[in-house]
């Protein structure tokens, strides 16, 4: 499947963290066409292939959830009050289209200030207590159909702009499962001589802390793993140190807390097989899933690669699919190589 | 009505650039008008013939405009700068989709992360010409092929009938109001009467003052949409009016001192029909009445009005019932108004 499809595909399913359900099935369905998957006891979706009796075990992972809302009480004229999971951004939702996940999929529309109550200070967002959601529906029918706890997400269907950037919601980090997924699919030509064992997760509950990724790999229990995420792309007002540009390649990561030889390792495998990149260069944790894996059990050697991503966090995240692509193709060179020495 | 009001609403008109809506308008109006005319300002003026020529002259307008972006200048990095065309709170435009242009190319409006974003900036929104449409450029010249300063923007939004009743769409301000009009069109009417779709409410009543000059009328009926702020967290006393509750009168708005006598027979005719009529209780927004009023000697106007929660939004959200005790009204108040001298 083209690698655009895959991404529109888990961009427009339904998956935040802790309620991964419809995106978690989606990716289990495209990632089963490539090898026998599983889902874990908190719902991550795990594939497993190459040679099981390798000594050297690689895990690729991607986080599956996204960042959403989370219904905590219906009010008397049957509005939502709604707090955040994840790190939900309040700038971006007032008059935002949302998908309330009640008893049935609603559709719903985040409260706006009318205009004639707004005091001139239109850059005052409301506060996670002052944003309510409307779904058209009095008290009684809204407490039917939305129990407390329901989960929303923004509302956007992927869009495709101009050259091979998307804009949509949840690229954060179904860019990365599709990189993941383009990457079993670059393999199948090679799967029955892989010289490494192979585990894939796409793992759930990044966004609240990162327990799908924690609890995976202490049960996997690899021996070297590379986390993929999306990175900060270039755009006005982010500082062009912790920016990279979207379309010029995955990102590397190098940071105190990642593996050096696993750095070294892609660095010299884009270099040779003339994949391009980028660097990402951190002072410490990174903020993804390779904090949590790399300290699973006696500790894993991980590396990170990430994708460029504008406006993270909004439903108008954007990415370029040829840094989809040149992640997929340095993780496939990677596996092919058996990991870093 | 229904089929109709969808159509209108998914259309693009964003103020000066009314000619798709006109376009549909004029196909929809023409088997069922007497003479038509379109005036210098782009304005529709449709003469449906009665069973009687009346002793005065009646004009019932809506504007066909809606609120929306206009390109300001495209920047060497390819992203688009852009101002409002109408007022539009810089809050709801953040993270959403735009089409631009006549091709209709999506654009995303981003934010910086929130990741990225210091001090008190992570709880304020930029105001709008600090924000940039990205269509997935690089560079001016990618987007010099396809998009030019003064091309205009509307949001992405899908009508749709949502919760109870509701319906949800971009630019039912005041499309709902054209809607209405088309249906008033396919009556047997009691007497002659002028039709007229404005341009350019939302940029200064501009399209009104030209059509209301031309038709020199006596009485005149503006049917609108109106904000209601029957949402949460706002107090009863800045609610102004009512989803649900029936058509919208006023005596005064920001514009306008409504015809005393005009708006006591609408209550009435309330009351005596069985139409759900509402009174708006705030001195708040303004329309075209306030142009057509002051049109050569003066012109008797009341504006009917749609309560709609959102409006100047991407997602407007009105009721189905208002909708048809708008149109009841109009036209119980068209005869009155005609029988009466």
């Amino acid at each position: 499947m083209p690698v655009n499809e895959i991404l529109t595909g888990l961009a427009a399913a339904v998956g935040p963290a802790g309620a991964e359900g419809s995106a978690a099935r989606l990716a289990m369905e495209l990632l089963g066409d490539y090898a026998p998957v599983c889902q874990d006891t908190l719902g991550s979706v795990i594939a497993e292939l190459g040679d099981p009796d390798s000594d050297v075990h690689i895990l690729l992972d991607a986080h599956i959830d996204e960042i959403g809302m989370i219904v905590t009480s219906v009010d008397d004229k049957g509005f939502l009050h709604i707090d955040r999971t994840g790190g939900a951004d309040r700038r971006v939702l007032s008059g935002a289209e949302v998908i309330v996940i009640g008893k049935k999929r609603l559709p719903g529309v985040v409260c706006s200030t009318p205009p004639h109550l707004s005091s001139g200070d239109t850059s005052k967002v409301p506060e996670w207590d002052k944003l309510y959601v409307d779904i058209g529906c009095g008290a009684e029918k809204a407490r039917d159909l939305v129990p407390p706890g329901s989960r929303i997400v923004v509302r956007s269907r992927p869009v495709h702009l101009l050259g091979d950037r998307i804009a949509g919601k949840s690229l954060d980090n179904r860019a990365g499962a599709a990189a993941l997924i383009r990457t079993v699919e670059l393999l199948q030509s090679d799967i029955h001589r892989l010289p490494c064992r192979l585990s894939v997760l796409l793992s759930v509950q990044e966004e609240v802390g990162g327990q799908g990724a924690a609890t995976a790999s202490f049960a996997i229990e690899p021996t070297q793993s590379i986390a993929v995420d999306v990175g900060f792309g270039t755009q006005p007002g982010a500082p062009a140190e912790q920016t990279c540009d979207l379309g010029k390649g995955t990102m590397i990561g190098a940071s105190p807390t990642l593996d050096r030889s696993i750095t070294m390792k892609l660095r010299d495998l884009a270099e040779e097989h003339h994949i391009p990149w980028q660097h990402d260069i951190m002072g410490g944790t990174t903020g993804t899933n390779a904090d949590n894996i790399a300290v699973s059990r006696g500790g894993v050697r991980t590396g990170l690669l990430s994708i460029p991503l504008r406006n993270m966090h909004t439903a108008a995240e954007v990415v370029d699919l040829k840094d989809i692509e040149s992640t997929a193709r340095l993780l496939a060179e990677f596996v092919r190589a058996g990991g870093a020495k | 009505m229904l089929n109709n009001l969808e159509i209108l609403s998914n259309l693009p008109g964003v103020s000066g650039r009314e000619e798709q809506v006109r376009e549909y308008i004029l196909e929809q109006i023409t088997p069922l008008a007497d003479k038509i005319t379109v005036d210098a300002c782009g304005s529709v003026i449709a003469l449906k013939k009665g069973a009687r020529a009346p002793e005065h002259r009646l004009m019932i307008s809506a504007h066909m405009d809606e609120v929306g972006l206009i390109i300001t200048r495209i920047m060497s990095n390819g992203l688009l700068r852009f101002d409002t065309v109408g007022g539009i709170d810089p809050r709801v435009l953040a993270g959403r989709t735009v089409l631009c242009g006549d091709q209709r190319i999506p654009g995303v409006i981003g934010m910086l992360p929130v990741h990225l974003s210091k001090g008190d900036t992570k709880g304020k929104c930029p105001k709008a010409e600090e924000m940039t449409i990205d269509i997935g450029a690089d560079s001016a010249d990618e987007v010099k092929k396809l998009l030019a300063p003064g091309d205009v923007c509307v949001f992405d939004t899908t009508f749709e009938q949502i919760g109870d009743g509701m319906l949800k769409g971009k630019a039912l301000d005041d499309r709902a109001g054209c809607a209405v009009l088309i249906e008033l069109m396919k009556q047997e009417l009691p007497y002659d009467t002028y039709f007229v779709f404005c341009t350019m409410e939302e940029v200064g009543l501009r399209g009104a003052k030209c059509a209301a000059f031309t038709v020199d009328p006596h009485y005149a009926l503006v049917i609108e949409a109106t904000t209601a702020a029957d949402i949460a967290g706002v107090d009863e006393d800045h609610q102004v009016c009512h989803v649900g509750g029936g058509a919208v009168v006023g005596f005064m708005d920001r514009r306008t001192i409504y015809d005393r006598e005009l708006y006591l027979k609408a209550l009435e005719i309330g009351r005596t029909k069985g139409i759900s009529v509402q009174t708006k209780q705030a001195v708040a927004g303004g329309n075209d009445a306030g142009a057509i009023q002051t049109t050569r000697g003066g012109v008797r106007t009341l504006a009917i009005s749609l309560p709609c929660r959102y409006l100047h939004a991407p997602a407007a959200l009105i009721s189905e019932i208002d909708l048809l005790a708008v149109s009841e009204l109009t036209l119980e108040m068209a005869r009155e108004l005609l029988e009466s001298k």
